[in-house]
């Protein structure tokens, strides 16, 4: 039986595993204490918890649960980690470096330090989404003091070269930070082979509870970072607040879960990927979005051409999809992640990223090839465009009126 | 777990019932993110907008002045933070008696050029008005301490501010739910308030923020909030946070009887013993009790106390690993000795009679046995 709308948007989020969800509801009944309470056993209890969550999470990416601080979101991560560096060692340097397909909890990190003085490179990526290393190298200057790549992209879900920027940086003692949140449970991360020095993860996007993140930051070799949030002194001092710890339990589970048995999951999203892919490919005129070998199997971004992105969601009103990222989805402009690997507006505003996950069935992907064949075929025979193409008209030597 | 009578509502509240079943299904079925266009988001988005109403009257504002953030320290630390950031440095007063997530940022400032004075109390620990510096820009007072339970004169500084310019932001996590709250009638800029102190979830509290003041946020990325703090929004502890807050202040009338009337016979007990109440002469909360039992010191008493089956607390939990005596009682000017005797009990929605009844006795009980040790130790 399916169930509508069919959710394809796990890259905005994904639902709490029913196992998360159970380990959490405890915390939310007679286990209510403050993890920062030392006199009683309702804080004990929950600190107890807190810290063997805090090894689920670090085992997953197989660094030092001492490594692990709690967070509100991998957008506050992003935040402590990007302005907690830049500041406290702002002393070797003031430029930095990100490209221009990350979160925007990275770029709009980064245009906060460029109005404090810091002088920010934006890398163009590849057309494939990737980084262009070379490029990349020839961006770092005596001055730089720290770079920003994302490890999956939340739109088009390419993988970037993580452990070879990690030499680099490492080389130059440039201080490394790495978006994983859309990471997780999709590729295998060992922090003790990579040269990472600050990550940031979500619990959100890998079947955890909402409100809760981590900053993994390296002590070997120690990386300080000035802290954003001041006051009881929790997590060493690097962020106060009092821990959530029903959340903070979900995050842990929604780890363990991810590292036992993300090998089974990820074959069988793949093939779901691959099945949605093979599809979609036999409408005409499609582009995927992003190279397709170096990408999570969860994400397939594809470009209809001449059929207009918002109306083509609003005919798909049975699947839950995105046009972008969520974070931008409220805003009509086309993705400027797609335009930053050189897509033209009009393919751009035709995009729609479809995200697969854990409870995404054979039968949601072939109700959803099947309606997007009809309504783009239905769209299309409204589409001057689309009837001009079929006439073998080239639109490029088109001379539009403007009014 | 062996599950002892919890008397620390102050540093956390049991979650109600009415929260919980509120709560759940959006750790269910219900998981869209907010930001999302389609049914997913759209239902999150409206649940959203059901809390910040139901939080905005709670304490009187308007739903748009509401800005979700992952708690109390979040939000004193974007006021504090946020506020200064757009201002020239100048003066910034917070009272001797703040939780360290207000004192802390407000220390921060000072590498930022400002200038930091404190706000004395007075014996009964009342921040005094008086000592509001006329230069001063930023002024942070709590509405309620979260030892002594003490309740500060807001109108009064919020008057004060008013007159010479200045942005007065309150730290209300503690008074919330325990006492009327009027964010107009307070007349401050800016107020804190927490869900985990009222029956709501850990992870989410807010700021209540006039808009006439310029916020730089804390968190940026994708303009959340109206910008003031982006991040995908926790919407099970929003949910949760905004049924809290809807209970508390239906049942604020007789809760607060009830509360005082709990309070009244802990101290009762407390006056037996000998003991000392803390900003007693002051108008305070009506949940609590901060005392000290002479000669007894009070990590002691705490540990005694819990392993009878009692939790208390013997000063702010944050602080409670520290053996310093509390800022609080050293700002009233208690001498250390009798401050280091200092525990703290508090009732809430969860506490009944029965629990304090025996937890008088457990309390004159342990003196006991603690005063006979001591005469031994003496003879």
């Amino acid at each position: 039986m399916l169930k509508f709308p069919i959710y394809l948007d796990y890259s905005a989020t994904t639902p709490v595993d029913p196992r998360v969800a159970a380990k959490m509801i405890p915390w939310l009944t007679e286990q209510f204490g403050n993890p920062a309470s030392r006199s009683h056993a309702y804080g004990w209890e929950a600190e107890a918890a807190v810290e063997e969550a805090r090894e689920q999470v670090a085992k997953l990416v197989n660094a030092d649960p001492k490594e692990i601080v709690w967070t509100s979101g991998a957008t506050e991560s992003n935040n402590l980690a990007i302005k907690g560096a830049a500041h406290f060692y702002s002393g070797k340097g003031k430029h930095i470096i990100t490209l221009r397909t990350e979160h925007k909890a990275v770029l709009d990190t980064f245009r906060e330090l460029e109005r404090e003085g810091f002088e920010a490179t934006y890398l163009d990526p590849k057309e494939d989404g990737l980084i262009d290393l070379d490029a990349f190298r020839a961006a770092l200057r005596p001055d730089t003091v720290l770079v920003s790549i994302m490890f999956v992209n939340n739109e088009i879900g390419v993988i970037q070269p993580i452990a070879e920027i990690g030499e680099i940086c490492r080389e130059k003692g440039i201080i490394f930070h790495v978006d994983a949140a859309q990471a997780t449970g999709k590729v295998a991360i060992d922090l003790d082979k990579l040269k990472v020095d600050l990550m940031s993860f979500s619990a959100h996007k890998t079947y955890g509870p909402k409100g809760i993140g981590a900053l993994y930051v390296r002590r070997k070799p120690r990386i300080r970072l000035e802290a954003q949030m001041h006051g009881g002194g929790h997590e060493r001092g690097l962020r106060s607040g009092t821990l959530a710890t029903h959340q903070i339990v979900g995050m842990g589970e929604a780890f363990r879960i991810a590292r036992e048995e993300m090998g089974a999951e990820n074959e069988r999203v793949r093939m779901l990927r691959d099945r949605l892919l093979k599809g979609l490919q036999d409408i005409e005129a499609t582009y995927v979005n992003g190279d397709l070998e170096a990408r999570v199997p969860h994400n397939l971004n594809i470009s209809f051409a001449y059929v207009e992105g918002e109306s083509l969601i609003m005919a798909i009103k049975e699947v839950a999809v995105s046009s972008g990222s969520a974070c931008t989805s409220a805003s009509l402009e086309p993705s400027y992640v797609l335009r930053a690997l050189g897509r033209e507006d009009e393919l751009a505003h035709s995009s729609i990223r479809f995200s697969i996950g854990r409870f995404t069935t054979e039968e949601e992907v072939d109700f959803t090839i099947d309606l997007l064949h009809r309504k783009i075929g239905k769209l299309r025979e409204l589409s001057p465009l689309w009837e001009m193409v079929q006439e073998g008209v080239d639109l490029n030597t088109v001379q539009w009126a403007h009014h | 777990m062996f599950a002892p009578v919890y008397l620390d509502h102050n540093a956390s509240a049991p979650l109600l019932d009415a929260v919980r079943e509120a709560m759940l299904p959006w750790l269910g079925a219900r998981f869209g993110n907010a930001s999302s266009r389609h049914e997913y988001g759209r239902a999150a988005r409206r649940a959203i907008d059901d809390a910040r109403a139901q939080v905005a009257a709670a304490v009187g504002a308007h739903p748009t002045e509401v800005v979700f953030t992952s708690g109390g320290s979040e939000a004193n630390n974007l006021f504090i933070k946020g506020a200064a950031a757009r201002m020239k440095p100048g003066l910034v007063q917070v009272s001797a008696i703040e939780h360290p997530c207000v004192r802390e940022p407000a220390r921060q400032l000072v590498r930022a050029g400002w200038t930091l004075a404190e706000l004395p109390t007075d014996a009964d620990g009342r921040v005094q008005v008086h000592a509001l510096d006329a230069r001063t820009q930023l002024v942070s007072v709590m509405t309620a301490n979260n030892e002594t339970g003490v309740l500060q004169d807001i109108p009064a500084f919020a008057a004060a501010a008013k007159r010479q310019g200045a942005w007065l932001h309150t730290d209300a996590v503690q008074a919330l739910g325990k006492i009327p709250l009027d964010f107009r009638a307070l007349g401050v800029a800016a107020m804190t308030l927490s869900a985990h102190k009222i029956g709501g979830p850990q992870g989410a509290g807010a700021l209540v923020l006039d808009k006439r003041v310029d916020l730089e946020p804390l968190i940026a990325g994708g303009g959340h909030e109206r910008g003031l703090r982006s991040g995908t929004e926790n919407i099970a502890a929003i949910v949760g946070f905004g049924v809290a807050c809807k209970e508390a202040v239906a049942a604020l009338g007789a809760r607060r009887e009830a509360m005082q009337a709990q309070r009244a016979l802990i101290e009762r007990c407390v006056a037996e013993q000998g003991g000392s109440v803390f900003g007693a002469g002051a108008e305070r909360l009506p949940n609590t009790c901060y005392f000290a039992l002479p000669g007894i010191d009070g990590e002691t008493l705490v540990g005694k106390l819990d392993r009878a089956g009692f939790a208390v607390a013997s000063g702010a939990a944050c602080s409670s690993a520290s053996p310093e005596p509390s800022r609080t009682l050293t700002a009233m000017g208690v001498a250390a000795d009798l401050a280091r005797g200092a525990i703290r009990v508090s009732v809430g929605a969860s506490t009944t009679m029965q629990d304090v009844n025996e937890f008088c006795g457990a309390l004159a009980r342990v003196a006991d046995e603690l005063r006979g040790l001591r005469a031994m130790a003496a003879a």
